[in-house]
């Protein structure tokens, strides 16, 4: 593996994992006996997107995310008691309790917002992206999207622009073959989405989502592209959430519209993300499972303390409602 | 420097205040279809290209949604743009990046990030256009939290609002309308800001008070001549701006006169002259001696063929008309 990897970096990378994966995993007990209300939509089996894209990243680079941004939020370096907080809609949430899991935030650390409207943040991605290139700034923006979102015409609409404009953009599209209940065959006739990008004259690539070192790789290629203005990019990463679309169980344990095969889970299960680079850590012997589980425990402790955090904060103050509806 | 009287066309002190804004202020660019071409913004862009280069001027393909967007994201990355959509009826496309984006980002995200960007739209009508190349909506716009619509009557306002709305912080709807492009009228040569929000009494009067906006102010003020003839003393008020609404003004006039005829260049239901009505029927409900009259297109779309448009379009013979209905003289 060509790797400019050292020891620390591979750490980092896997801390960023374990983190998103036991902070998703966090909500499940809280969904279910109904303390956490807002839709939330788990990032499980999906981390080494997320991880392995915001590695290549500077802080200052901008990145865009969806209904499913809990991961990206976390590897762009945004703060767990922030988060955690929001998902419990209390004040001191990354957005004040105002938007919920679907719209966190964290503008210092570069993440600029995530939303539902599946395809609604690619354009904004863009605008960044073109700012950036008036201004010569040197930063570069990543649009996190799903494959449903290669349904919505706004993306292709982008393509064009970005290509058209040289804009330092990543188009990172997370495939994980279900658009909310629908499985990817029946929204597309090809299920190759990259190829999308390539009668924009758009370099793209298909990923292998779960290998985090291969998503770091294509990620900073990428990145490199892009800030000597070669961009755009589209990155097709292959994943699967282990999850339901929404809360823990929709579509999977049978409880909502349970339309994945078994099989399929299961086989996906095998391919986690995280198992994986575990095995790859101690085989290599760059981590012993001693340093594992001491980074294990020290992210479950960071993960209590951040519900705890949300537990005891206020609510927002009702008299509040229509404050920030202008600035 | 500023000179006194010196006259300007509606269109050219759009593009005053383009040039003085996008010189004062390097985060400001002007993004969209047809920023080249006069057959699409008139001279409302003359020599913004030549000034400020392919960077700052950037004319797009047709792709509302995303370059909406595009503005929009520009505008949360620190940029002030200015996406201009020539004719308001293919701003359809761009509802996504307007009212779900734009209009919530502020709120949605506990103040973190604003969206200080200015979407334009130009009211393109008559001339047998037909249902898709007339139409002027911005009730809709109003009707959404979190943006601002502004809509002004005259050379001086389009200046001014436009110079406002881009130093505004929040996303802004600038409507004008073509029919007001050749309007002359006295414009200072400085950069100078008009206060969103702010109405002006056009026209004092005594009998009635006549509240218009965009194209309707022209008329009305036509109206008002006519009407003096006859002996009726109308007050005519321009809004300028529909969301935030100068409610203070509107009441005080409706409060002198008692009586309220509002004239507006949208369809009626659920449009401005509704909301207008509504509020001074709920606020000041007792100081009204007849009933509101809305003069406002009618709820159909706009026809091709010259010989409907002529009825469809009202003029200050309709509002000429709603006047008498409740003014006795």
């Amino acid at each position: 593996m060509a790797l400019h990897a050292t020891q620390s970096f591979l750490e980092k990378l896997y801390r960023t994992m374990v983190k998103i994966r036991l902070c998703e995993e966090s909500f499940v007990e809280p969904i279910l006996n109904g303390e956490i209300r807002c839709p939330v939509h788990l990032y499980t089996g999906q981390e080494a997107i997320a991880t392995g894209v915001c590695a290549a990243l500077r802080k200052t680079d901008y990145i865009f995310g969806t209904h499913r941004s809990h991961g990206h939020y976390l590897a762009k370096g945004g703060g767990i008691k922030e988060l955690v907080a929001e998902i419990y809609c209390k004040e001191t949430g990354c957005s004040k309790g105002r938007g919920g899991s679907m719209h966190i935030i964290d503008p210092p650390n570069g993440m600029f917002g995530s939303a539902p409207i599946v395809g609604g943040t690619i354009s904004l991605a863009l605008g960044a992206a073109l700012a950036s290139k008036i201004r010569r700034d040197g930063r570069i923006t990543v649009a996190f999207f799903g494959d449903g979102a290669a349904g919505e015409g706004v993306l292709y609409e982008s393509l064009n622009f970005a290509s058209l404009k040289k804009l330092p953009i990543i188009f990172a599209c997370e495939n994980n073959f279900y658009s909310t209940h629908m499985p990817i065959s029946e929204c597309r006739p090809d299920q190759n989405i990259f190829k999308i990008a390539k009668p924009f004259c758009i370099q793209s690539y298909r990923v292998h989502g779960n290998d985090v070192l291969k998503v770091y790789e294509a990620a900073r290629k990428s990145v490199g592209l892009c800030r000597k203005g070669q961009g755009p990019v589209f990155l097709e990463f292959v994943t699967y959430r282990l999850r339901g679309h929404v809360g823990p169980d929709d579509n999977i344990q049978g409880t909502h519209a349970d339309i994945r095969p078994k099989e399929e889970i299961e086989r996906w299960q095998r391919k986690d993300p995280i198992k994986r680079f575990r095995q790859f850590l101690v085989k290599d012997r760059i981590l012993s499972e001693k340093d594992l589980r001491r980074i294990d425990q020290h992210v479950e402790r960071e993960v209590r303390d951040a519900h705890a955090f949300a537990r005891m904060s206020p609510l927002p103050r009702k008299r509040e409602l229509t404050k920030y509806v202008f600035k | 420097m500023s000179s006194n009287n010196r006259m300007l066309s509606y269109s050219l002190a759009i593009n005053e205040a383009l040039h003085q804004a996008m010189a004062f202020d390097k985060s400001v660019f002007l993004i969209g279809q047809g920023v080249k071409s006069p057959w699409y913004v008139g001279n409302t862009c003359k020599g913004l290209l030549e000034k400020f280069g392919p960077e700052r001027v950037i004319d797009t393909p047709v792709s509302e949604n995303a370059i909406t967007g595009a503005a929009v994201g520009a505008a949360l990355a620190g940029m002030r743009p200015v996406v201009v959509h020539p004719r308001m009826d293919f701003m359809m496309y761009a509802m996504d990046p307007i009212i779900n984006e734009a209009s919530n980002w502020h709120y949605m995200f506990g103040g973190k990030l604003s969206v200080p960007v200015v979407i334009w739209g130009i009211i393109n009508r008559g001339g047998e256009q037909a249902a898709q190349h007339s139409q002027a909506i911005h009730a809709l716009f109003a009707h959404i939290p979190g943006l601002k619509v502004v809509i002004p009557s005259t050379p001086y306002d389009a200046k001014g609002l436009l110079v406002a709305s881009i130093e505004d912080d929040n996303p802004v709807i600038f409507i004008d309308d073509r029919w007001l492009y050749n309007l002359e009228g006295e414009v200072p040569e400085k950069l100078y800001s008009v206060p969103i929000g702010k109405g002006i009494i056009r026209k004092e009067g005594t009998d009635v008070t006549l509240l218009a906006i965009s194209y309707m102010v022209v008329e009305s003020m036509k109206a008002a001549d006519h009407l003096e003839k006859e002996g009726i003393d109308v007050e005519v008020v321009d809004l300028r701006s529909i969301k935030p609404l100068d409610e203070g003004l509107l009441y005080e006039s409706v409060k002198k006169t008692g009586k309220l005829v509002v004239a507006d260049g949208g369809w009626k239901t659920c449009g401005i002259a509704s909301e207008i009505s509504a509020l001074v029927s709920q606020n000041i409900f007792e100081y009204l001696k007849a009933p509101i009259i809305r003069v406002t297109l009618p709820d159909t779309p706009a026809p091709a063929s010259s010989i409907l448009e002529e009825n469809y379009y009202p003029t200050f013979k309709n509002i000429i008309n709603s006047v008498k209905s409740i003014v006795k003289n």
